[in-house]
Order: structure tokens, then C-alpha cells, then sequence
């Protein structure tokens, strides 16, 4: 059963948000990192470069596909988790602590609130894969 | 059983490398001496040109060594000409030794690539004659030969989208069309094709049965700025997009143009035509569809077929036939008088070259040899053989495997590990142990819509009695799955190495070898 934390928000293209004041903390969900497999490379924006919602900012490639990872908030890049270069394994291992990727000072904060909680994020991916 | 050690000079499964093999002083050519005096290096080639590393560790070795070395290596390929290679999406289709033959006809294989047109007019009509049969085959006239390979082909169709587009509606109005769709099933490359050309690429959702999603194609087309529409028919789902017509009438009410990724024509080929179906521009990979080889990555050859709207646009030089008044006269026919070819350079609208001289000719040869030695109704034959047997696998294994769709398959069928699962066995497990069985595995992880794909295309190539052996070993392998999970889990246990670490593999890569000592040191730092 994927891990799904109570007090973080999630993207249907299985990202999830952590809210800290006016940054958000961006990375992939637990399922996510389980369907792709052993990731292998993590590919991130550089600071100060903008994203709309829904736009990919980069892409993690694992063993099996390169799948593209699309922000689920608008904002400019703060910060981007360079560790992930050396050491792409931690998006398997720890994919909501050190497997974050990006942290976006939001420029519509109120985008947060039409995404999924952890209840309804639980139900879409039990959806995914029945 | 002990390990034992192999003398060196008698077959070792575990070939050592080349650099390994090295002994000091030993070479593989003896030069007489020289008749003039010696001078120093130094005195000949400029210091910038010359290399001032140490050259340790590059291998010493005689002409024998060599040899050895890489026949050894060489056994233990896995090859068509070895079994089945039911690699979907692929279509790894035997290769007839017959085209082989054609292609090393002297005349052809020995033909300087700067020979005058003049001089060479029988290179030359076998291009010509190939574009006539691909253009009866995909129902597209323009044809250009130079892609070396699929993506290539593909692109070089792209380009002819946005050339034709800024032509048509000049410089500011093909700005503002510069969306390219292309359906989440698709092959990686349309993406990359669509964003080199200057596309940025919006995506169309499949439905539950497994085709483009109408309304959706219809919403994104309303915003306006469509350049065309990246389709795969039959999609890599196996499945044929049965609304072709009204897709193709959707795009070009929207004033977009319809490229048809021709990687599965394989299903389509004497039986369907993509110019019939509104398409506009195709690629073919001849090294699918018509028998070339597929080699390591190459040389591919991935024609690119169009409309006569687009034919303007396509690659130079073209091969066309001269009439007598110096016009060139794409209907001539072959067999009513002798040909006179000429390259034509004279084509202001032209994306230009996409290849050095006229692309991988020698796959030109092996792909007319091959349509001509099936005629046409061989080639309809071949794909009703390459539908039937996919369709007889897809019967085959679906009482042991998911198949998340009900459609019937055309040339490849895309089954899950999804039963499989429950019992911590998945797709990448089970395609090992495929390879127990003596069976390339098929295509897996693609699509990515499909979580735990297989994609198996067994072409026309296998009978009735590989099809069963690759239904059983299938089946079998299901069996293991819920009886000895372990055996799956660990294959495959007959190969000479076991199963790799490919994480590891991407994400510390050794890309070269060092000399012991060195990479010791690098080891270390």
C-alpha cells in the first residue's frame, strides 16, 4: 500500500505539495516512485526560472521510461534539489523527505486548494490501477 | 559444480576484454622497411596533433587474438536468424538471405556515391522503382528516401508540415500555429520530432478502449493555432484507429495537416492505404515493414511519404524520370519505354538535404528485392499472416494474462502483469524468464499509458508450431508465477550471466576501461 501523507497536497499526475508559508515543496508521490521503478536520473529546473501550473519542469528517468514531472502550482523556482544528481535513488528511498525536488515561491497560492487531499488522492490511485 | 579454469584459447563463457587479453609485444602486421630515411615524428606533424598521453593499456594483440576475441563475443548475441523476437512495435520480421544477396550485387555494392547521374542510371531506377511501389503502397505520391532511420523519417515530415505552413500562411500566421498534437500513446519520437521542428506539443488522451479520444482531438482544435496532428495507426496499442477518416477531417477543418508514424504499417500494408485515409505525410521504416535488417541501431532507411500538396517540400536531390520535352513525368511507366533519370536539385521550396548523398542505398535494394520477390499479393499475404498470428497469441494467453483491451489486436497485442502482481511477480520478471525459454522477451514498460505492458509482435515470419512454443512458455511462466515465484523473481538462470543491476548500471555507468592501476587510484579519490 503507497504511503500517502495526511497533511500534504497531490497532483492527479501523482506530485505532492508541502506548504510552507509562501513556498511550496514539490516531489513525487510514493506510488509514483513505485510505478516508475528504480530511478535512475532526475532532470530540474534551474532557480529563478517560471512555471505555470501544470507545466513540466522536468522529467525522472527510470529503469523503465523517462516520465515527465509537471508542477502543480505557479511560481518561480526558489530552490532544486541538486543532490538528486548524484544520488536519483533517494526519490525511491525517501521520495517525501530528501527525494524533493523543487521548492516554488508560489504566485497564486490559492492553487493549492483545488488540489487533492490525501483522501482523495488515495481513492484516484486505487481508480489508476483497477 | 566446482569452478573450473578455461585455458585461455578454448571458448570461455567469460570472455575476458580485449584490453585483458593484451601481451607486451605482441602485434598483428609485419611492414617491410622503409626505402627512405626514417624521420622523427616530430619533424612531420604539428606538436598540436600529437598525442602526449601515455598510450598504456591499449591491447596488444595478433590478427588470431582479435579474431577469437570477437567471435567469441559474437555467440553470444541473440538474432533472428536464431528464433522468434517477438519484440512489439519493432516488427523484428525475418530477413531473407535472398535480399542479402541482391544487395551485394557487385554493380551496386562497388558504385562510387559521386558517380555521375549519367553514369549510373541503374542505382538510380532502383530508386526510382522503389518510390513507385511505396507510393502505391501508402497512397501518397512524394516520396524521399534519405532518412536513415524511423525518428529520422518522421522529422523530416515534421519539417515538411512547418515548411508547407509557412508557405501557406506566411511568416506571421505560422507563428500562431505552432501546436503539434500527438496522442499519450504514442512513440517517444513524435515528441522530439514535433519539438526540434519548432513545435510545442499538446497531448490527446486515449479512451477506455484504447483510441484517440474524439472530443478531446475536437477541444484542442478549437483553440486555433494547430499545426497537425503526430498519429501512429494502428496505434502502439496494437489497436487500428477506426475513426481515422473523421480524425483526419477534424485536423484539416482545423488547418492542420495529418502525420501518420508509420512504424506499424506492418498491419496495413496491401490492405489499407494512409493516403485513402486523409493522411498527409508518412514515414515507413523499411528495416520493419520491408525486411532490411535492423543491425544494432542501423543503417535504417525511413522513407518519407506525402501528399502531391507536399511533394515540393521534400528532401533534394529528388530522383525523377525525364520526358522528352526535359519535364519531369512522375507517372511514367516503368515498363513502356527505357528511363532516363536525372537528380533534380531545382526545388525552391525544398527543406533541402536531410542526408548525405541519397541515404543507406543498400537498404533501397534490400526492400525492392523484397517487395518484388512477394508481389503484391504476397505483401497483402504477409500482413494477414502478421494480424493472424498476433490474434492467435492474444487468444492464446488470455486466460493466463490481463488484456486491458477488448479490441481485437491488428499486428502486436498488449497484455499486463496485473494477475501477475498479486503475487509480487511483474513485467520486467517475467520477460526474464522468458529468456530461459530460448525467447527474445517482447517489447516491455511500452506504451506508458499501460502499467505493466507487454507488447508482443510475432510478425508473419513464426508458424503455427513457434506460436504454440511461445503460448506454452508463456503460460508456464504464469504457472511459475503463482507456484515458485522465487524462480521467476530470479531469472533468467540459463544465460551466462544472470539477472544485471540496472539501476546500478544508469546510475554509476562504467563507460571505459582503465588500466588496473589507474582505475584503482580513480577508485580511491
Amino acid at each position: 500500500m503507497a504511503n500517502i501523507p495526511e497533511d500534504l497536497h497531490y497532483s492527479k499526475d501523482h506530485e505532492w505539495v508541502r506548504v510552507d508559508g509562501n513556498v511550496a515543496v514539490v516531489g513525487i508521490t510514493d506510488y509514483a516512485q513505485d510505478s516508475l521503478g528504480d530511478v535512475v536520473y532526475v532532470e530540474l529546473p534551474k532557480p529563478g526560472e517560471k512555471f505555470a501550473a501544470n507545466e513540466s519542469f522536468g522529467s525522472v528517468e527510470s529503469v523503465k521510461a523517462v516520465s515527465e514531472v509537471f508542477s502543480p502550482v505557479s511560481g518561480e523556482i526558489a530552490e532544486a534539489n541538486d543532490s538528486l544528481t548524484d544520488a536519483p535513488e533517494k526519490v525511491n528511498t525517501d521520495p517525501y523527505g530528501d527525494g524533493w525536488m523543487i521548492r516554488v515561491k508560489m504566485s497564486a497560492p490559492g492553487e493549492v486548494d483545488s488540489l487533492l487531499t490525501a483522501a482523495e488522492y488515495e481513492d484516484f490511485t486505487k481508480g489508476d490501477t483497477e | 559444480m566446482s569452478e573450473i579454469t578455461k585455458v585461455t584459447s578454448h571458448i570461455n563463457a567469460n570472455e575476458a576484454l580485449i584490453f585483458e587479453r593484451s601481451q607486451p609485444g605482441r602485434i598483428g602486421y609485419r611492414l617491410p622497411p622503409l626505402d627512405v630515411e626514417e624521420q622523427a615524428i616530430e619533424t612531420l606533424v604539428p606538436k598540436q596533433f600529437l598525442r602526449d598521453d601515455d598510450l598504456e593499456g591499449v591491447p596488444e594483440v595478433s590478427e588470431v587474438d582479435i579474431i577469437r576475441h570477437f567471435v567469441r563475443m559474437s555467440t553470444w548475441n541473440y538474432s533472428i536468424d536464431q528464433g522468434m523476437y517477438p519484440l512489439g512495435s519493432c516488427t523484428m520480421k525475418y530477413n531473407s538471405r535472398l535480399n542479402e544477396k541482391v544487395a551485394r550485387i557487385p554493380g551496386f555494392a562497388g558504385l562510387h556515391p559521386l558517380t555521375d547521374a549519367e553514369d549510373a542510371q541503374g542505382a538510380l531506377e532502383v530508386i526510382y522503382e522503389l518510390q513507385q511501389h511505396l507510393a502505391e503502397i501508402t497512397g501518397l505520391p512524394g516520396i524521399s528516401l534519405q532518412p536513415a532511420a524511423g525518428a529520422h523519417g518522421e522529422m523530416t515530415g515534421v519539417m515538411i508540415i512547418r515548411a508547407f505552413i509557412d508557405a501557406r500562411d506566411g511568416e506571421a500566421g505560422s507563428a500562431k500555429r505552432r501546436t503539434m498534437l500527438i496522442p499519450d500513446s504514442a512513440h517517444g519520437t513524435n515528441p522530439a520530432s514535433a519539438h526540434l521542428s519548432g513545435f510545442s506539443v499538446k497531448t490527446i488522451r486515449s479512451t477506455p478502449e484504447g483510441l484517440t479520444d474524439l472530443d478531446h482531438l475536437r477541444e484542442l482544435c478549437s483553440h486555433g493555432e494547430v499545426a497537425g496532428l503526430m498519429l501512429t495507426n494502428p496505434n502502439t496499442l496494437g489497436l487500428f484507429e477506426k475513426n481515422i477518416q473523421e480524425i483526419c477531417r477534424i485536423v484539416h477543418d482545423a488547418g492542420g495537416l495529418v502525420y501518420m508514424d508509420g512504424a506499424n504499417m506492418n498491419a496495413l500494408v496491401g490492405v489499407a492505404r494512409p493516403g485513402d485515409m486523409g493522411v498527409d505525410v508518412i514515414h515507413l521504416n523499411l528495416h520493419k515493414t520491408f525486411s532490411t535488417p535492423h543491425g544494432g541501431g542501423g543503417p535504417g532507411c525511413g522513407p518519407c511519404c506525402c501528399t502531391k500538396e507536399l511533394e515540393p517540400f521534400l528532401p533534394v536531390p529528388r530522383v525523377v524520370a525525364q520526358t522528352s520535352v526535359g519535364a519531369s513525368d512522375e507517372r511514367h511507366r516503368l515498363d513502356s519505354m527505357p528511363l532516363k533519370l536525372r537528380l533534380d536539385f531545382d526545388q525552391p521550396q525544398s527543406i533541402g538535404r536531410v542526408k548525405a548523398f541519397f541515404g543507406n542505398y543498400g537498404m533501397m535494394l534490400r526492400a525492392l528485392a523484397y517487395i518484388q520477390t512477394h508481389g503484391n499479393d504476397g505483401l497483402r499475404e504477409a500482413t494477414e499472416a502478421a494480424v493472424l498470428n498476433a490474434r492467435y497469441i492474444a487468444h492464446g494467453l488470455t486466460s493466463d494474462y490481463d488484456k486491458p483491451y477488448n479490441n481485437p489486436p491488428m499486428h502486436e497485442v498488449v497484455f499486463t502483469d496485473k494477475r501477475q502482481t498479486r503475487k509480487g511477480v511483474h513485467t520486467l520478471d517475467i520477460a526474464k524468464r522468458l529468456i530461459d525459454y530460448g525467447f527474445h522477451p517482447m517489447t516491455i514498460y511500452f506504451p506508458l499509458i499501460v502499467q505493466g505492458a507487454m507488447l508482443i509482435e510475432p510478425t508473419e515470419s513464426v508458424g503455427r508450431q513457434e506460436l504454440d512454443q511461445f503460448i506454452d512458455a508463456m503460460r508456464s511462466i504464469a504457472r511459475e508465477a503463482v507456484d515458485d515465484p522465487e524462480l521467476v523473481l530470479n531469472a533468467p538462470h540459463t544465460t551466462r550471466i544472470g539477472r544485471l543491476d540496472e539501476a546500478a548500471a544508469a546510475r554509476k555507468p562504467v563507460l571505459r576501461w582503465k588500466p588496473k592501476a589507474k582505475a584503482d587510484a580513480a577508485k580511491e579519490t
